[in-house]
């Protein structure tokens, strides 16, 4: 195990030379990926986040294609955040048919989104970024030394597994979400029997917030533009405009008119930019920043309890923001099944005609954008989709650039290390980001 | 037990959502105790450690869809002394088999960027066309505890107990109202291999062939009830062409739709 702080800096035996940091097979994220960076003397000269992950062309097949089947298909983009392409893209459709999900429904959806961000986060913050902070290869080696810890977060990642499977049949790629609504609802008393889970995990969701805020934390603020939903009433789930912290605001129908995408040579994923001003961030950390009057007064409290009061610059410490999104997630939960009344009818019924909808909204890595062009039979002619990933990918490559020449005396294996974590601040999805289109084909 | 004699178990991703592979992670009352029994050896999405093969069982998720990949799949099998598929993906080609029944042109006319980057063959083939496979586990995703069953049984030398019949005997197991007779919602239950209990009609819904085909399915009488329900030629082809589209029954029926 690394000494009490890992990040401290150590003397500086620094020789002028070349050096090159490689990782081939990213672990602890999902996809695949590999690190390439190559410094000479005291410089760093070359920042590769390769995506090797094949493409699986999503956007392609989804033509021709019902609109009804978009959010079971867009589903199978990602198994740790399906619920986030089924809402993208039911909010999308549903935007481009001109029918607005109101009341209960509506709350069902927020609860169902509370079930996925808290297993996602809590699968990063236990499983995949915790081990990095306490110097162990993965969760399990970790409960060798911490086992109440450990067995805290898969029971806090099971509450939310549980929420997700009680509302949309199983944790994984849930079969209730439809353009409109549900396929199946429940009654409240049936909803409450999540209730006394969800209380002990609430609880236990602060205690990770205190938990994770006394890991060592390397100092390194950046002044990122973080862009995130924004929604006047509520903590952004699946509606808001998208705002930053440098004068973006904009609905989703703008959003292709602000930014763009690059294909470059060592991703199989593309990179979104900002028209005007490049590289953004997206995730916990932006819509804590842009959101945190908005949070529970409980979430606010325990931010506040660890010294964050809504600006949070350091990456590195984005496991503290996850965990108080969980917590926020928990309380949120608890408050949409307390003031849930069954709806008299699990879905509003929709009908075929021509459309063009959009929407984003917050997955737990942040903006997942959905553009759906649809013909009169309910065809889908054009689909397009904007993972987080993608957007976060130039931002977590600048982060190498700058965070590498402060810590060159450490070791080859440390340096290694903590480029890895620094890559594991986004949690980034990698088979995300790499469903999309362009594609140089061999015959098999 | 000492660390070196525990089975080695490997978990390989080829092209895939991860879902299948995080049905492992799922399991939150059983990991630790699972781990307690054998030793995580190659599990990228969850370890930073590699230990090296030979593996006493790997866990394959994903289809194949690069020339990279079909190399990497032989030397999987190589080092595995069972090599067991995981989904629909590595069953059946996956939703990424979709592509199969399109002329590539289709796609190459899409193109807008810098397509020499990308490497990707035409077709999304399933790991059993390319190497043996011991044995394969259904399902978009599995069912966890199916694949905790699958797990033991290989470590125990023993067959695993994974039913073959429908889903629509789940529904009756289950006595859920018939979603088609009731409110002739089309459903492949009847030729839609069993493991999720029959989710989708428990969800007033009917089930979309997630699990694949069963044995010997009889797809031809469950179209020809589609199309007295007012089905149509193009609605029956999607039905069938899923996440399991490239798997030889619905594969020939969603191709006599088309
Ligand atoms: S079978 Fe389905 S759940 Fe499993 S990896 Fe493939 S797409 Fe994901
Ligand atoms: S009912 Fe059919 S589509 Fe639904 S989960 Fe089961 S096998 Fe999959």
């Amino acid at each position: 195990m690394p000494g009490p702080n890992r990040f401290e800096k150590k003397a500086n035996l620094m020789t002028k030379k070349t050096r090159t940091i490689k990782v081939d097979y990213l672990a602890r994220v999902e996809g695949e990926g590999a690190l390439y960076l190559k410094i000479q003397d005291d410089q760093v000269v070359d920042v590769k986040l390769k995506i090797f992950e094949p493409p699986r062309f999503f956007e392609a097949f989804l033509q021709g294609r019902d609109f009804r089947e978009a959010p079971d298909i867009t589903a199978r983009i990602c198994g740790i955040c399906p619920v986030a392409y089924q809402m993208s893209a039911v909010h999308a459709i549903e935007n481009g048919l001109g029918i607005r999900v109101e009341g209960p429904l509506r709350e069902l959806r927020r609860l169902l989104y509370c079930g996925e961000w808290i297993e996602s986060h809590v699968l990063h913050i236990y499983m995949l970024h915790a081990p990095d902070f306490l110097g162990y290869q993965d969760a399990i080696q970790m409960a060798k030394d911490h086992k109440e810890i450990v067995q805290r977060g898969l029971q806090m990642k099971k509450a939310g597994n549980d929420i997700v499977a009680f509302l949309g049949g199983r944790e994984i790629h849930p079969v209730n979400v439809r353009v409109g609504g549900f396929y199946k609802v429940f009654s409240k008393k049936e909803l409450s029997s999540l209730t006394d889970k969800l209380k002990w995990a609430r609880d236990a969701a602060w205690d990770t917030v205190l938990w994770t805020s006394q890991l060592d934390f390397p100092d390194f603020d950046r002044d990122y533009e973080f862009i995130s939903l924004s929604h006047p009433d509520e903590y952004p789930f699946n509606e808001g405009r998208l705002i930053s912290n440098k004068g973006l605001n904009i609905e989703a129908s703008e959003y292709e008119d602000h930014f763009e995408e690059e294909h470059v040579a060592h991703s199989n994923a593309l990179h979104s930019v900002l028209k005007e001003r490049g590289a953004y961030f997206v995730g916990p950390m932006a819509r804590f920043n842009l959101n945190f009057d908005r949070l529970s007064p409980l979430a606010r409290e325990s931010a506040r309890e660890v010294g964050l009061n809504g600006a949070c610059t350091n990456p590195f410490k984005s496991i503290v923001v996850r965990s108080i999104e969980v917590l926020y997630a928990f309380d949120e939960a608890l408050r949409i099944i307390e003031t849930y009344e069954k709806p008299e009818r699990p879905f509003i019924e929709v009908e075929n005609k021509e459309a063009e909808g959009h929407a984003f909204t917050e997955a737990p890595r942040g903006m997942l954008y959905h553009r759906y062009k649809i013909d009169g039979d309910g065809k889908i002619l054009e689909a397009n989709i904007i993972p987080p990933t993608s957007q976060n990918q130039k931002t977590i490559e600048n982060d190498l650039w700058h965070y590498v020449p402060d810590h060159l005396d450490l070791t080859q294996e440390e340096l290694t290390w903590q480029c890895e974590q620094a890559i594991r601040n986004y949690d980034p999805c990698i088979s995300c980001a790499t469903h999309f289109l362009k594609l140089n084909v061999e015959r098999v | 037990m000492a660390e070196r004699s525990k089975p080695k178990v490997a978990v390989w991703k080829f092209a895939s959502c991860d879902g299948c592979q995080l049905s492992l992670l799922d399991c939150e009352d059983e990991l630790l105790a699972v781990a307690e029994e054998i030793q995580i050896a190659n599990f990228p999405e969850a370890s930073r450690e590699v230990i090296e093969g030979p593996y006493d069982v790997s866990l394959v998720e994903g289809s194949v869809t690069t020339p990279h990949d079909r190399e990497r799949i032989q030397m999987v099998r190589k080092s595995s002394k069972v090599l067991i598929t995981i989904g629909a993906c590595a069953t059946a080609g996956g939703i990424q088999a979709l592509r199969n029944f399109k002329d590539v042109k289709d796609f190459i006319n899409t193109v807008y960027a810098n397509p020499e980057f990308i490497d990707t063959l035409d077709q999304s083939t399933p790991i059993a066309d390319h190497v043996k496979v011991d044995f394969e586990l259904r399902g978009c995703p599995i069912n966890k505890m199916q694949l905790v069953e699958v797990i033991n049984a290989f470590l125990n030398s023993r067959k695993p107990n994974t039913p073959p019949h429908s889903t629509c005997i789940d529904c009756k197991l289950e006595g859920n109202v018939c979603v088609m007779v009731a409110q002739g919602t089309p459903c492949l239950g009847p030729v839609t291999h069993t493991g999720c209990g029959a989710l989708c009609p428990t969800y007033n819904r009917g089930c979309y062939g997630c699990f694949g085909p069963k044995e010997t399915p009889n797809t031809n009488s469950l179209s020809s009830w589609l199309k007295q329900s007012g089905a149509n030629d193009d609605q029956m082809m999607r039905a069938f062409r899923g996440f399991n589209a490239w798997s030889e029954p619905f594969r020939k029926e969603s191709e006599s739709h088309d």
